[in-house]
């Protein structure tokens, strides 16, 4: 065992055949949020400070509403992607998966929990 | 894998070795920003539960996040996401391939901080 090289040990295990699909995802999910930001920020933005009602009823529109619910949904899945190179990086054993996972579950809960808001102000 | 020694071999990126350098630091500042976003992403994602639970709860989360520390984290977020956002393009850029070469990474390094800036100023102006 002590002398078994590196090929040796890889050879007829195969291949994932998604060792491109994390990199992939945050390409689709960077270009989807170059569009998606500056939208927000310019619907989103004017609205901090307005009263509720005021607030309530921008956010009933179709354009701010979809707008908001598109990059807070797509911004979440891209942070999943991101933080978990960065937990990659700097975390070993098993803090590295409890980290990936409390991640994970914090990216789609606070991205359903922004849905379930914009639909329940936009319905 | 058992008989591989995975101690006491060196181990990349040798952050404690290397000279700061325009490319280095545009790229640790990437990642800083991005992760550092979160903390806006979830005060906007309680305002707008807030605002979709009724006036009572919207009022504190409203309060929060106008207040001079709230506004402190808006604008710093306002700053980090154009950041962010440029340097992903640079990212989206050398995917292709271009812009590689040492001259040209530190062309667009200084090119998304400038336009961070920029893009910043015309951001806390407008809204």
């Amino acid at each position: 065992m002590a002398y078994l090289t590196d090929l040796k040990r890889a050879v007829g295990m195969g291949s994932a055949r998604e060792g491109t699909e994390h990199h992939w995802a945050m390409t689709k999910s960077s270009v989807a949020l170059l569009i998606l930001t500056p939208l927000f920020v310019f619907t989103f933005g004017p609205m901090l400070g307005e009263p509720h009602d005021a607030v309530v009823a921008y956010f009933s529109r179709p354009f701010p509403a979809i707008v908001a619910a598109l990059t807070l949904a797509v911004g979440f899945m891209h942070f999943k992607s991101g933080v978990q190179v960065l937990i990659e990086d700097y975390v070993h054993g098993l803090a590295r998966k409890i980290a990936i996972i409390l991640m994970i579950c914090l990216s789609y809960g606070a991205a359903a929990t922004a849905l379930f808001a914009i639909a329940k102000i936009a319905l | 894998m058992a008989d591989v020694n995975r101690g006491n071999r060196p181990l990349s990126p040798h952050l404690t070795i290397y000279r700061p350098q325009l490319t280095s630091m545009t790229s640790i500042l990437t990642r800083i920003t991005g992760n550092a976003l979160l903390v806006a992403a979830l005060l906007i994602v309680w305002w707008f539960l807030a605002a979709a639970t009724g006036p009572e709860a919207f009022a504190t989360a409203d309060a929060v996040i106008t207040s001079w520390f709230g506004d402190l984290v808006m604008a710093l977020s306002v700053w980090a996401l154009w950041y962010h956002a440029l340097a992903g393009v640079r990212h989206l850029i050398w995917d292709t391939g271009r812009g590689l070469e040492v001259p040209v990474a530190e062309k667009l390094g200084l090119a998304v901080i400038g336009g961070s800036l920029v893009l910043t100023l015309i951001t806390l102006v407008a809204v």
